[in-house]
């Protein structure tokens, strides 16, 4: 037994152990320590792990985004970020032109649903049209080239952006409906969260349906499945690839204009970081599989909400805030690192 | 003979002319026409945003003439011209949009602005400005479609002294630095071209290009031929020539110019280096800027009166700098050995942001500086001489780059360099052949961030105080925008890129607030349409070009037999690899 171990020892995989032994003691550590002193009151806990779900669902809105193109093309769509961004941008416009004509505290609702489409409609054609030109003439190109194409396309999305509406960051108005708390089972829970904790569900039951039950679904599914023989069965291998950017873009569009309800603002740079994040979460969860995605993204969000106060307190780093982005980094690296089919998937990611 | 039916909708009038139309607007919304509008590039007759939108203009007439099967000089023209006028009407309608009061455009987009409506009707009021702005448009496109009309040399030669000409008129502030009074006041008024100099200066240009086209292939093989007389002779003179006039560039270009070519230089020197992670191992890494951020920062600390730790000089500090900045690329290195392509690119980046949050954090505050940064760095000592300005600098970049070439083109012909070569190709393959994918793999890291770490390290002495929002994930994203443009593996590629994409904005505020816009479409646009870049390595070129070359093959091979023989290496096996 210990000479079969002693074999597959190389250096690098004893160094990477210590590294993850490592930070899993510090967590420990820092856990029982902040655990021990009593910093935080039990409501406090739930505050921010009911934070956390609804950022879950966000990142897993986007999160799906990237699995839906991984599973078909085997590449990351790095522009992904900028789907998100731009949706949430346009409905901005909208939303304030729905609150100057008083249209927006008439029907709230409707005035929501109104953005909400909107955005999901931008996200969607920005998402469309960016396979169409930058990504399809390349699919038979060497590896990095789609991939350097997407960055490139990251950037040029963002600072388009940045020209045509400005750099400031723009305040979503307020839906008076959405302030304010809720009593669920003697717990106050913010609105806010709560709607966007169970519009994010909706919307994913509601994929995961589409992929399951029709025929389109099941369609996408071929393709993503053997794309040459999808073809040879009669399905429109282009038209498919089209549609899951399209079904990314749409579920991107929506976790935008989500993200826009809990922090109240966006500007071009949004993307950035739920992007990486959510990236994260969908490797977490097994990239190329949807429910891995929402699992993912809410295992990856409550962790983050948790992890600053939790853990970085306790090991006495001063304003641990600060280093919330650094868990979710660490968070990808150690899975990458340790299982790299994630939770659910059964993908290779070393392969990719 | 009954000739199909001609629809609008379906000719490449209509899709090159929409095409344009949604480019030439969003150039508008975007504030480029707007912002290139306060230079003139003729003096009092056009600006330098109205150029950019024709010169757009002129690009996709040239595009669709190209394609056209019937090259027919008044077809290509009518093309041309019609394109040319779907944009006109593309942005005549703009400028009625900004103008309907109630519709309000600019609450959406900042830059529908009245000045924008002032340049695309070149000031004259709507009526005449439109039919200058349709007249413009259509003449462009016209113009741009009839370059393919004119033959060989006389064509090209038109083209590219038109292209010298507008890069002469668009940096005029450069060329007035070099040129005698008598001449700049000649041929530049303000900060364009005065109609008499534009003129001069595009028939001289032309001129000459035409001359070379002819002439010049006899100058070009009289070179040859005298360093196949003489090979070791003709090289050093020009190794010698080249030499002194790199030494005296900061002499003759002053202080503002030298800055710029400082810039340039720390962004050769991680370009060469990111070009060995990249470009030789196909590691695509995007936090390439964190051992940036780990040289000036291990300089910093090292040398800062500020934080008053250490108190080490600059010579000191820079060997330490680096071998930091290799060990962090190696530690960096070992957690993404068994990744590839897509997720290396992502879990790099992701190093690069911790680095930043770390150096921006609350955390490390009382050793880094947190956001205020850090300040009164040591400064380098030459034999009591203390350096300060950018033209001293500009020597010890110099060096830096000297150092930095020959380490990278060492290893490019090493034994190193092909391993990593054969890694980029096929991993796998490589790993089959024998060789240590994890040693090669950290070696290209540790090489690629020595290199970053030193340009670090001489910009933290350089800019003597630093702050951590320096070192974003855009660097990362500039050196590799350059030696993609550069081309991928290729050395003098690096120089290139970094000339074009550094010192533009640099030199051209203007642009500088578009830069990243234009760098992601220059990513996209190289990769669909140049992926080698421009100035290839030669065994990408082949690879990238593969299918063309098969038909071509008999011509390379044996420029490839030619290639090797001079080189005097083994002939065989390339030859039978590639046939």
């Amino acid at each position: 037994m210990w000479e079969r171990i002693k074999s597959k020892m190389t250096l690098t995989t004893i160094a990477m152990w210590v590294i993850g032994i490592v930070i899993t003691l510090l967590v420990i550590y820092g856990s029982a320590v902040t655990l021990i002193r009593g910093k935080y009151t039990g409501s406090q806990w739930l505050d921010i792990i009911i934070f956390g779900f609804a950022q879950g669902g966000i990142y897993a809105l986007i999160a799906l985004g990237y699995t839906q193109v991984y599973g078909i093309l085997k590449m990351i769509n790095f522009a992904h970020s900028e789907v998100f961004m731009s949706g949430p941008m346009i409905g901005y416009f909208v939303a304030i032109d729905l609150d100057h004509t008083g249209f927006l505290n008439a029907q709230p609702i409707l005035s929501l649903l109104i953005v909400l489409v909107v955005a999901m409609f931008i996200s969607m054609t920005v998402a469309v049209v960016l396979e169409r030109v930058a990504y399809r003439p390349l699919r038979d190109a060497p590896r990095l080239v789609p991939l350097i194409t997407a960055i490139g396309a990251s950037f040029f999305l963002q600072y388009f952006f940045k020209g045509l509406f400005g750099s400031n960051i723009k305040v979503y108005p307020d839906w008076h409906v959405l302030s304010g708390k809720w009593k669920i089972v003697g717990v106050d829970v913010l609105k806010a969260q709560v709607i966007v904790f169970v519009a994010a569900i909706l919307l994913m039951v509601g994929l995961y349906l589409f992929m399951q039950r029709t025929k389109v679904g099941k369609a996408i599914r071929a393709v993503s499945e053997d794309m040459g023989a999808a073809a040879l069965m009669g399905i429109d291998v282009d038209q498919m690839i089209s549609l899951s950017f399209a079904l990314g873009g749409i579920m991107a569009g929506a976790g935008g204009v989500f993200y826009a309800l809990l922090y109240k603002q966006v500007f071009f740079l949004m993307g950035f970081v739920p992007g990486i994040k959510a990236f994260t979460a969908a490797v977490l969860g097994g990239i190329g599989n949807v429910p891995g995605a929402m699992l993912g993204g809410f295992i990856l969000a409550i962790f983050e909400a948790v992890g600053p106060n939790l853990f970085l307190d306790g090991l006495g780093i001063p304003a641990p805030y600060q280093l919330k982005d650094v868990i979710a980094f660490t968070v990808l690296v150690l899975v990458l690192i340790f299982r790299p089919t994630g939770i659910l998937g059964e993908r290779i990611a070393k392969r990719a | 003979m009954k000739e199909r039916k001609w629809h609008f909708w379906q000719s490449d009038i209509a899709s090159y002319g929409l095409i344009l139309g949604v480019v030439v607007i969003a150039m508008s919304l975007v504030g480029m026409v707007v912002s290139f509008s306060d230079r003139h590039f003729i003096s009092g007759v056009i600006t330098e945003g109205q150029l950019l939108l024709f010169l757009t203009v002129v690009i996709v007439g040239y595009l669709i003439a190209r394609g056209m099967e019937d090259k027919s000089p008044i077809k290509v023209a009518l093309s041309g011209a019609g394109i040319g006028l779907i944009s006109g009407l593309f942005l005549v309608a703009l400028v009625l949009l900004i103008n309907i009061k109630p519709l309000d455009l600019r609450a959406m987009f900042v830059n529908a602005s009245p000045k924008l409506v002032k340049a695309l009707t070149f000031d004259k009021g709507l009526e005449t400005g439109f039919i200058y702005l349709l007249l413009t448009n259509i003449i462009s496109g016209a113009l741009g479609g009839l370059i393919v009309v004119i033959p060989g040399v006389w064509g090209s030669s038109l083209a590219n002294g038109a292209l010298i000409t507008i890069l002469i008129g668009v940096l005029t502030e450069i060329w007035k630095t070099f040129l005698p009074r008598g001449v700049s006041k000649f041929l530049f008024v303000g900060r364009g071209f005065s109609v008499v100099g534009f003129i001069v200066t595009f028939v001289v240009m032309v001129g000459f290009l035409i001359f070379w086209g002819f002439y010049g292939q006899s100058v070009s093989s009289g070179y040859k031929k005298a360093e196949a007389k003489q090979p070791t002779g003709v090289k050093v003179t020009t190794w010698v020539i080249g030499l002194v006039f790199f030494l005296l560039v900061p002499r003759m270009v002053g202080s503002y110019l030298s800055e710029v070519l400082d810039m340039v230089g720390l962004y050769i020197l991680m370009g060469l280096g990111l070009n060995i992670v990249v470009g030789f191992a196909g590691l695509l890494d995007l936090g390439y800027v964190a051992f940036f951020a780990i040289g000036a920062y291990t300089m910093a600390v090292l040398t800062s009166a500020d934080l008053g730790l250490f108190h080490l000089t600059f010579w000191i500090a820079l060997p330490i700098s680096v071998l930091l900045a290799i060990s962090a690329g190696v530690i960096l290195g070992i957690p993404v050995l068994g990744m590839r392509g897509d997720y290396l690119a992502i879990v790099t980046m992701g190093f690069g942001e911790i680095i930043r949050l770390l150096v921006l954090s609350d955390a490390l505050k009382p050793v880094l500086g947190g956001a205020q940064g850090l300040t009164r760095i040591g400064r380098p000592v030459i034999g009591g001489l203390v350096l300060k300005d950018p033209p001293q600098f500009y020597y010890l970049i110099f060096a830096g780059i000297v150092i930095g070439w020959y380490v990278a083109s060492a290893l490019k012909d090493s034994k190193l360099g092909r391993a990593w070569m054969a890694l980029r190709e096929d991993e796998d393959v490589a790993q089959a052949m024998g060789i240590n994918l994890v040693s090669i793999k950290l070696l290209a890291f540790g090489t690629g961030a020595a290199l970053s770490g030193f340009s670090g390290a001489i910009f933290a002495a350089k800019i003597n105080s630093m702050v951590p929002h320096t070192f974003n994930i855009l660097i990362s994203i500039y050196v590799l925008s350059l030696i993609i443009v550069g081309g991928v593996g290729s050395l003098p590629g690096v120089i290139v890129g970094s000339l074009a994409l550094i010192a533009t904005p640099e030199l051209l505020r203007e642009f500088a607030e578009y830069r990243m816009m234009i760098y992601g479409a220059v990513l996209v646009g190289m990769m669909l349409f140049k992926p080698e870049g421009l100035w290839p390595e030669e065994a990408r070129k082949r690879e990238l070009h593969a299918e063309e070359e098969a038909e071509a093959r008999p011509a390379a091979v044996s420029m490839e037999r030619g290639r090797l023989e001079r080189t005097g290496r083994s002939v065989g096996g390339t030859i039978d690899g590639s046939s």
